[in-house]
């Protein structure tokens, strides 16, 4: 059997946890049944995480159903302040307890628990996981929160950071180091790494850095509201970016925010000689708006790549990223279905895809470049060594992975000169990545075979492609030209009879289009 | 669903799987199922069944999909050994070799690998299992007239010559056949899991409850390897179905039936074992605690049935002892680094 369907978020009360886990102190009770448990080891496992989720669920079995459920809440609550003595507790019910309607909010305020305890409705059927964790931590913020004194220095707070991010880890440590080399003190981090004590004195920064929209957008705008504390809007990812959310902190604080960029190594890298080959590369860019955002800058400011797409999965940043699509004249794709996705990609035949881990996937199918962006993604993308994507050497680190997968400039020709040679075939890909073997056909032996082999989307399959005819010679022409571009030659190349009007391509017609194309 | 067959022509069934919240509010996907088979037969066959967790843990998705399918399987009179649950195709290989060799030849598989084969069901059908989760497939092909033959589960050479022991007794396979068949094979196995249990002998284990295989295991690793057990846990206890191996596993273990995560979280601390046999969720912050763990759902993914796999199945066990002797100089400073 396969898994034949994914999901890019999963609802919100995973979202929930991804803020209970993130935090310290806290405690999550989920009225939830024995199913919702395996949600444990998205974090124990993807995230490498050494201590369980902070997370007590009822475990309401079928023939509790007609009887008590409530009574279950309430011992699972008991029982869970008594072992785990939290600073505060969030309470709420996951998709399948919303069903039975027991009100954890109001059966954990009959019980007169010391401590705060904070009730979450978060809507299972309408709305994802983002908005789970940024209407959590927007309740905590408004719960705990309390008015306080402004630090004697200059202060700011970072919102958004939760368990299972995008390099949110490093991405705090980098921003903390930054905003420090241009006086700015941090005052609280949340929700990563934060206590229930630590929210109630988020008063006292002068601004709140909102660093992943998707998760502190709500916690910002209250607490702009309710503490006067302004928000920076630019999100530092991308040497562009950057520089312009230190001129925003600058707006926001008077200080003149000039960081030291000499670690600062993308832009040189960019400029030097083997870069030239990035120049024009056809990407398509899907994710997390926030990162679908700011890579679709770096590609087009900071890499000389051309944008053929971008597109992200959550509904509640979808305006940005349409109007950014405008700007740039491209189709925004709004949606949380990755077969979806998946089309296109396949229609747009771009050279390499920045997307999530489900684009990984598509593009190992497809036979197409990816580099990670953005979440969701698994094991590998929680790396052990620094890597964070946010300031200069998040812009560093962002060259690098993005070069990676593709075929260095030398070996494009290296590659081209032994095509014929077994070892450097036209389908042996990256000489760094295993993965693109050459097909099984040489191999003997038992080993197991994948159930359906990447089809090389760079080999023409039909002849026909719509009611374009490609004539034999054209076809023999078109496998001259190295597997890396042939793709796009193709396309290109029918594109270019279909505005003529041709119907059949020869060897002219390629070379006509070929022509037209030239820059 | 228009869409995953347009780009999946080579789907041929279909199961629609029923969560949690479909359960709670009731969705007749029977009927549902029923429907989008008149739709798209004769081409695709359309069944349901429930993958639910309120009731239910994972391997439990594996019993429903099987369950659903027997109703639809075709009779028949003959008398034919089912071999149920799925396995890799090397291990069925390797079974259908052992059976030929005793003389047995009308064998088939629930599921067959593929849809295209004809698996039939009826009063002279007997049945084994190949995996100790699968009770609601077990009733199901009794309903039909089938008949369950109870044996260990085929973990181990103990394991697999017991299971194989009691489908001979069934097909009157001679002593002599049995002994030439698996002689060979017999010795290979002792040989590899003598070899791959090196570092277990002598060591305790502590069984979280999750894939329902904990019993057969915990009797492969007491009664093959050397362990001892200090506790036994599993989601649900089917004695109709694991009774063999229960009989077999020495007096001393807990044996635990359900969940209290927390309480038996207390227990394996409390008890320090050399090995935890634990869900995904809890085995990074056991290893954080210091005690080794082995991931129970490798178990059901891995090819561990039968003779030839069985140093395999020992080294699933001893992999996470000797990597821990491999890297135990990195603790202290890893300690150090937090």
């Amino acid at each position: 059997m396969k898994l034949t369907v994914w999901t890019y978020e999963g609802p919100p009360h995973v979202g929930a946890m991804r803020v209970a886990t993130a935090m310290k102190g806290l405690h999550y009770v989920l009225h939830a049944p024995q199913g919702d448990t395996y949600a444990d080891l998205l974090f124990t496992m993807i995230e490498r995480r050494n201590h369980r989720p902070p997370v007590t669920y009822t475990t309401f079995q079928a023939r509790d159903l007609g009887s008590d459920t409530a009574q279950l809440f309430q011992d699972a609550c008991q029982g869970a302040y008594d072992r785990f003595k939290p600073e505060a507790m969030i309470v709420g019910a996951s998709c399948t307890a919303e069903l039975i309607q027991d009100d954890p909010g109001g059966l954990s305020e009959l019980m007169g628990l010391p401590i705060p305890v904070i009730a979450l409705e978060l809507p299972s059927y309408q709305r994802k996981e983002n908005f789970g964790a940024d209407e959590t931590f927007f309740q905590i913020v408004r719960n705990l929160a309390k008015p306080v004194e402004r630090t004697a220095r200059i202060s700011c707070n970072i919102l958004g950071a939760t368990a299972l991010g995008f390099r949110h880890r490093d991405d705090i440590q980098e921003l903390t180091a930054l905003l420090y080399d241009i006086g700015v003190d941090v005052n609280v981090v949340a929700p990563l790494d934060a206590t229930p004590t630590d929210i109630t004195r988020m008063g006292a920064a002068h601004f709140n850095v909102l660093l992943y929209p998707e998760t502190g957008e709500a916690a910002a705008r209250w607490l702009e509201r309710e503490f006067k504390q302004p928000y920076t809007k630019v999100v530092p990812i991308g040497v562009n970016a950057t520089r312009d959310f230190l001129a925003e902190v600058a707006g926001l604080t008077g200080l003149p925010c000039r960081a030291d960029e000499s670690r600062l190594r993308l832009p040189w890298y960019s400029q030097s000689v083997d870069s030239t080959y990035l120049t024009g590369k056809r990407v398509f860019i899907f994710g997390d708006a926030t990162h679908v955002i700011a890579a679709t800058r770096i590609a087009r400011e900071e890499m000389g790549f051309e944008v053929a797409g971008i597109g992200c999965y959550n509904r509640e940043l979808a305006r940005q990223v349409r109007s950014l699509a405008k700007e740039i004249g491209v189709e925004a794709l709004i949606t949380d279905d990755y077969l979806e996705v998946e089309q296109t990609i396949e229609a747009l035949q771009p050279e390499m895809i920045l997307g999530t881990q489900m684009e990984r996937h598509i593009g190992k199918r497809l036979g197409i470049p990816c580099a990670v962006i953005s979440s969701p993604v698994h094991v590998q993308d929680f790396p052990a060594r620094y890597s964070p994507q946010v300031g200069f050497e998040g812009a560093n680190v962002i060259f690098d992975t993005w070069v990676h997968p593709l075929v260095m400039g030398l070996e494009e020709h290296l590659l081209h000169m032994f095509r014929d040679d077994f070892e450097f075939n036209d389908e042996a890909g990256p000489s760094h990545h295993g993965g693109h073997a050459p097909a099984a056909s040489a191999q003997g032996g038992p080993a197991p075979r994948p159930a359906a082999p990447p089809r090389d989307i760079s080999e023409p399959e039909k002849v026909e492609s719509g009611e374009i005819i490609w004539l034999d010679c054209a076809q023999k022409e078109l496998k001259k030209i190295p597997f890396f571009v042939r793709g796009k030659a193709k396309r290109n190349t029918e594109s270019f009879a279909t505005s003529k009007s041709v119907r059949e391509i020869s060897v002219e017609t390629l070379y006509e289009a070929k022509a037209y194309y030239a820059r | 669903m228009g869409r995953l067959l347009a780009r999946r022509p080579d789907i041929r069934q279909l199961f629609l799987v029923g969560s949690c919240p479909s359960e709670v509010i009731k969705l007749d996907l029977s009927r549902a199922a029923e429907r989008l088979t008149e739709v798209y037969a004769p081409k695709v066959r359309v069944l349901n069944y429930s993958g639910s967790g309120i009731e239910t843990t994972f391997t439990q998705g594996e019993d429903a999909c099987l369950a659903s399918m027997v109703p639809v399987l075709p009779a028949t009179d003959r008398r034919e050994l089912l071999v149920v649950g799925a396995l890799p195709d090397v291990c069925e290989d390797q079974l259908m070799e052992l059976l030929n060799g005793f003389g047995i030849d009308t064998i088939r598989c629930l599921p067959a690998r593929s849809i295209e084969a004809d698996v039939t069901v009826g009063p002279n059908t007997v049945f084994a299992l190949m995996q100790p989760f699968l009770g609601d497939t077990k009733e199901a092909l009794e309903r039909r007239g089938a008949r369950h033959l109870a044996a260990p589960f085929p973990f181990g050479e103990e394991g697999t010559t017991a299971w194989l022991r009691v489908i001979a007794d069934e097909f009157n396979v001679s002593d002599e056949v049995f002994e030439a068949v698996t002689r060979a094979p017999r010795d290979r196995a002792r040989r590899a899991i003598a070899q791959a249990a090196e570092n277990l002998n002598g060591k305790s284990a502590f069984f979280f409850p999750d894939s329902q295989l904990e019993i057969p295991l915990a009797r492969f690793l007491t009664r093959e390897c050397g362990m001892t057990a200090i506790e036994v846990g599993s989601p649900f206890i089917h004695q109709g179905i694991v009774g063999p191996d229960l009989d077999l596993l020495a007096e001393g273990p807990i044996i635990s039936e359900g969940q209290d995560v927390d309480l038996q979280l207390d227990r394996a601390r409390a008890a320090r074992p050399d090995l935890t046999v634990c869900g995904l969720g809890l085995a990074n912050p056991l290893e954080a605690d210091g005690l080794s763990t082995k991931w129970a759902i490798e178990l059901v993914f891995t090819p561990v049935h039968f003779y030839e796999q069985a140093g395999d199945l020992a080294g699933l066990f001893s992999r996470p002892l000797r990597r821990k002797g491999l890297v135990a100089g990195l603790s202290p400073r890893l300690e150090a680094a937090e």
